[in-house]
């Protein structure tokens, strides 16, 4: 009964904080996205021919997110049937977005016009042995060559 | 020195080629952090703690490459890439590796 209770009162927290988090995180990755989309990203290798002379320097962003507990528990029920898993995808959505924006935001400090040849990588630091009690996080980090002129 | 995730240096041309140079850091978490994160896990959001120390160790495998790099007498490092790896459980190790250049 009272492990019930407890169960409980972590579903009800994890959603109602979780909720809360997320929704501000999303505005702020909203509003920062809107402040340096001047600045182009690109995954291609080659220096834009406008640009002649230039300065470049390695920039990164990371970032380690966790999931909370009512999503962890509600993929759970939903890897029994299999389908998507709504909330791990926006988990990652938003590590993605966070570690692109950090990277843009640094290569803002030293002065950059553009970010080329970035390059994204997931992995998940903390993958536990014994299931149920692995921290469900995880890290992105994005790396990008920052051309200042 | 450069370092840079380019083939190349813009404006600039390779007159010599040392190989690969590579860096690594294995590092583990501690327990308070590993507490943290434990209650974080229950209300979601960033793990501030783990970010910093991931970003600390990505940099410390960088230093380990470049003073790799700076021992062969290159003055540039070409083509960088990070990787990371779970080893056991609460460690991760972070890598570095690229190619050691001479520039001009």
């Amino acid at each position: 009964m009272y492990e019930l209770l407890i169960f409980l009162t972590l579903l009800i927290l994890g959603y109602s904080f979780g909720q809360i988090s997320e929704r501000r995180h999303y505005r702020s990755i909203i509003e920062r996205e809107k402040q340096t989309l001047w600045m182009p990203v690109m995954t291609l290798k080659t220096v834009p021919p406008q640009i002649t002379r230039c300065h470049t320097q390695l920039v990164s962003g990371n970032v380690v997110i966790s999931i909370d507990f009512f999503k962890k528990f509600v993929a759970g029920l939903r890897s029994l049937f299999g389908g998507r898993l709504q909330s791990y995808e926006s988990l990652l959505d938003r590590a993605r977005r966070e570690a692109i924006l950090r990277m843009k935001e640094s290569a803002l400090e030293i002065g950059a016009k553009v970010i080329i040849n970035v390059r994204i990588e997931t992995a998940s630091i903390s993958k536990s042995s014994s299931r149920n009690n692995g921290i469900g996080s995880v890290e992105v980090v994005a790396y990008g060559t920052a051309l200042s002129v | 020195m450069i370092i840079t995730n380019l083939e190349t240096v813009p404006g600039k041309s390779i007159t010599r080629h040392y190989g690969l140079v590579q860096g690594n850091t294995i590092r583990a978490k501690h327990v308070g952090r590993d507490l943290m994160a434990g209650l974080k896990n229950i209300f979601g959001g960033e793990l501030k703690g783990y970010t910093e120390l991931l970003s600390e160790s990505r940099q410390e495998a960088t230093d380990r490459m470049i003073q790799q790099a700076h021992s062969l007498g290159a003055n540039a490092v070409l083509n960088v890439r990070y990787s990371t790896s779970s080893i056991t459980q609460g460690a991760a190790e972070l890598y570095a590796y690229g190619t050691a250049v001479t520039v001009e």
